[in-house]
């Protein structure tokens, strides 16, 4: 019981991680039909953008505003320079534009910081909580901050302006132009907060898995599993799947295929869910336009 | 005009066989173990372009069908003695059927959903391959070993260049067949197929028949070139088969060419000499050294969709006919 | 006289590598209504997706004088221009709440836009009930409803409307029509009415252009084109 607990505990830590990536991918899939191979890379790097400032010397919740907001105006910066100008272009062009990006990002934190596996701090420290074995102080904060993060998040859309005209820009861009929002820089902050969360995801997550620059493809494809097992046009079902990919991956891995599957166990559900239910548990149906 | 482009083609392809045959007496060791790879990968580029490039299909796990005719080849030579020139066809029959089922689902998913299934097989397959339960047949974390071939028939090839003739053959054999592919009925179908599905539907093509057809053909040309790497490498291990085989599979079609096939020879030398030259500049420039490949390929990747869409295939088309108009304005239209 | 508050000259029109207009010429009055009729496909929808940029187009368009031709679709509205499309372009998913603050989304003055959700409200009780409900769940005339309040909540100076009759029952376009009249006589919004239903639009409208396979085939004031048997039953069928 203690073990299931455990898997449980740390399967809703990262299950967070994945339930923010997801949050991300679904956010710029919503607005622009297309999905950010380089999602992951992108939230590698800002986190070695925080270790860097936390090597310096920064307090970490310093070094993570910064790393925040930083990776908000790259975020900003990468839509406009480099997603835009395919816009028009067919899907393939995107996808091989995204992977292109992961590439550099991914080879620019091994440039720049090595390809050495680096620990992480976490600002909640490692020691164990409730009387030991369960959870670790990290691994409760991550799924704190998570959940403030999805909190956040669904407060500016719910309820601001700026969060309305994005939900508009994406669902209905004809429209949106009719009504003066310029759409175009909708985009980009979608881009901007996406990256935003992205290194938050990442920040998390490198208590865990520790920091290099592969880190992400697996959490990345973990992010990919929760979004489609949710919905992926939907920012709460997929936050929703990815906390349930985190905790299946854990108990499926302990009890049914053995740890050192748990990458083909998001490889199931991927299949499965495109293949019985397309739009996931919480998306819409989609219909095909002849 | 297109005479003049048809005679160039024949030119260039003249003179790509006769260096192609000369290598292996002209090259020894590392750069003949180079230039098998080479005929390698542009097999597998040749798969993957049918199915990206001309049939619109996206995959990003290409290096799991690679993976599945290496290990296919590898557990017939070491663990069922089945002699390398049989291991090879049956390896590939196997990836073909893979890649046929395989593209059942995928017909559901369509477009970006194909490619986020074929990136979560990528990811996913080194840790398959080494899965502790397969690991009487797979070796498990440590791979399986090969002995390399000698040549057959007592001829005076060392091993080395007979491997690379048996790949060359194999390569000769597989473009080829592409060329005939792509040139015929099937070939139209599938590009018909990749830039107006609802329209070729309804001019009678079968597209489920097509796509999944062409999903095996794919991965059994990628499956012929993981048996012949295996045979080339002497060994199989689930490291070599992860994500970064599959990318560097895309950048080695994007760079060439998508749609189009001779450029896959010129991406295959890409993707061979770009990480050889990137290790040999960490010995100058150290670790960081390392993240040159990365970076050419994401580059590259992100130039080539903005710039020249047809890959270094299409440049080099566009550079001939500009040649041709250059050095003959005054020839007349014969009819 | 006053001037015109929109001009156009020799307005052309492509979608994609089709010529849709080939040269149309027409004004709107300051505080008056401009009617454009025709049949199906005349390019009626047309020459509103051209002057509010949605389109390629080409020619000399002017509002209170100033060219704006050249201006991107956001502009234009915040120019105070509001185009009501065709089909309506309700935010679907949205709440007929968040749709029509929407509509106040590019002003800054919080206190007159309260004041204008209260008018609205009052010119469109029906959607004052269903302020919370889903815009995709209200009926075609809710929509269509909701889709000119919206457009007033951007207090506008020249409201364009494309075929706000389409699919409507009569009693539901009357009532429609009686708005839009209000708004033009007590807001003093100049009105560009695209309409099928040529009857009713001249009812309405002190102006009137006629458009055929892209051309203007005849313009003038309304109640003379009303008055007018035999262009009546040439142009409009009835």
């Amino acid at each position: 019981m203690g073990e299931f607990l455990h898997l449980l505990a740390s399967g809703l830590a990262l299950g967070g991680v994945y339930a923010i990536m997801a949050l991300a991918l679904v956010m710029i899939y919503q607005a622009t039909q297309l999905i950010n191979f380089a999602q992951g890379e992108m939230a590698m790097f800002s986190t070695y953008v925080a270790w860097k400032l936390m090597d310096s010397g920064w307090p970490y919740w310093r070094a993570f505003a910064a790393t925040v907001l930083v990776s908000f105006i790259g975020g900003v910066v990468i839509e406009r320079v480099v997603v835009r100008p395919f816009a028009r272009a067919p899907i393939l062009a995107s996808v091989i534009v995204s992977i292109g990006l992961a590439f550099i990002f991914n080879s620019l934190a091994g440039y720049l910081y090595g390809y050495s596996v680096t620990s992480f701090d976490s600002p909640f420290g490692d020691r164990p909580l409730f009387g030991g074995g369960y959870m670790s102080a990290h691994e409760a904060g991550a799924v704190l901050v998570s959940l403030c993060v999805l909190a956040v998040v669904y407060a500016f859309f719910r309820f601001t302006p700026l969060g309305l005209a994005m939900r508009a820009a994406a669902q209905n861009p004809v429209s949106s132009r009719l009504v003066g929002i310029r759409v175009g820089w909708m985009l980009a902050l979608g881009w901007g907060l996406a990256a935003a969360i992205g290194s938050i995801a990442g920040m998390m997550a490198a208590p865990i898995v520790y920091l290099d620059p592969n880190m992400m493809f697996g959490i990345l494809l973990y992010a990919f599993a929760g979004a489609v097992l949710g919905g992926i046009d939907n920012p709460f079902g997929a936050a929703f799947g990815g906390f349930a990919v985190g905790v299946m991956e854990n108990l499926v891995g302990a009890y049914v295929v053995g740890p050192e599957v748990k990458l083909s166990v998001a490889l199931a559900i991927i299949v499965a869910v495109l293949v019985w239910r397309p739009s996931g548990l919480f998306g819409r149906r989609l219909v095909a336009r002849v | 005009m297109a005479r003049r482009n048809g005679r160039i083609a024949s030119i260039v392809t003249a003179a790509v066989v006769i260096v192609a045959l000369a290598i292996p007496f002209f090259a020894s060791g590392y750069r003949l173990y180079q230039g098998s790879q080479v005929l390698i990968l542009a097999i597998a580029l040749l798969g993957l372009n049918l199915l990206t490039g001309f049939n619109g299909q996206i995959s990003l796990g290409h290096g799991a069908f690679f993976a599945i005719g290496g290990y296919g080849t590898a557990i017939l030579m070491a663990k069922l003695g089945v002699p390398y020139w049989a291991a090879i066809p049956i390896a590939s029959v196997v990836c073909f059927i893979a890649g046929f089922l395989f593209g059942f689902p995928a017909l559901r998913f369509g477009g970006l959903y194909l490619a986020l299934a074929t990136f979560a097989l990528a990811v996913a397959m080194p840790q398959m391959l080494s899965y502790k339960g397969f690991d009487a047949y797979t070796g498990g974390p440590m791979g399986l070993l090969l002995t390399k071939p000698h040549a057959p028939f007592g001829l005076p090839l060392s091993g080395d260049q007979w491997l690379y003739l048996f790949c060359l053959a194999f390569a000769a054999a597989l473009y080829w067949a592409a060329v005939n592919l792509v040139r015929g009925r099937v070939g139209r179908g599938l590009i018909a197929i990749r830039d107006h599905p609802i329209a070729a539907e309804t001019m009678g093509v079968n597209a489920a028949l097509y796509k999944t057809t062409c999903f095996g053909v794919s991965a059994l040309y990628a499956g012929v070139a993981g048996g012949l790497s295996a045979i080339v490498v002497g060994f199989v291990s689930p490291e070599s088969f992860g994500l970064p085989l599959s990318l560097a599979f895309l950048v080695g079609i994007v760079v060439g060419g998508l749609a189009s096939l001779g450029g896959m020879l010129f991406g295959a030398v890409f993707i061979e000499f770009v990480p050889n030259v990137a290790d040999q500049l960490t010995v100058n420039f150290g670790e960081s050294a390392k993240a040159l490949p990365g970076a050419v390929y994401g580059v590259l990747l992100i130039l080539v969709m903005a710039l020249m869409p047809a890959g270094v295939a299409g440049a080099a088309r566009a550079l001939a006919s500009l040649a041709a108009r250059f050095f003959a304005p005054a020839r007349r239209r014969t009819m | 006289m006053s001037a015109p508050i929109l001009e156009a000259k020799g307005l052309e029109a492509w979608y994609g590598p089709v010529k849709a207009l080939h040269g149309v010429d027409f004004e709107v009055e300051d505080g008056g209504v401009t009617a454009v009729l025709g049949a199906n496909g005349a390019g009626k929808t047309t020459i509103l997706r051209a002057l509010s940029g949605l389109i390629r187009r080409a020619g000399d368009l002017r509002f209170r004088g100033r060219p704006i031709g050249a201006l991107s679709t956001e502009d234009i509205a915040r120019l105070g221009i509001a185009h009501v499309p065709d089909g309506r372009g309700t935010f679907v998913d949205l709440t007929v709440e968040e749709n029509l603050r929407l509509g106040a989304y590019t002003r800054a003055d919080r206190q007159a836009v309260r004041a204008d959700f209260d008018r609205v409200f009052g010119l469109f009780p029906r959607l004052a009930e269903r302020r919370r409900q889903q815009a995709g769940t209200l009926s075609g005339g809710e929509q269509q409803m909701l889709a000119i309040a919206r457009a007033l909540l951007m207090r506008p100076s020249l409201l364009m409307l494309d075929e706000p009759s389409f699919g409507l029952a009569p009693l539901v376009v009357a009532e429609i029509f009686r708005a839009l009249g209000g708004i033009n006589r007590d807001e003093g919004a100049s009105l560009l009415l695209v309409e099928q239903n040529a009857s009713l639009a001249l009812d309405l409208a002190d102006h009137a252009v006629l458009i055929e396979t892209g051309n203007v085939a005849l313009s003038g004031p309304a109640r003379a084109i009303r008055d007018d048997d035999a262009v009546r039953r040439a142009y409009l069928g009835y």
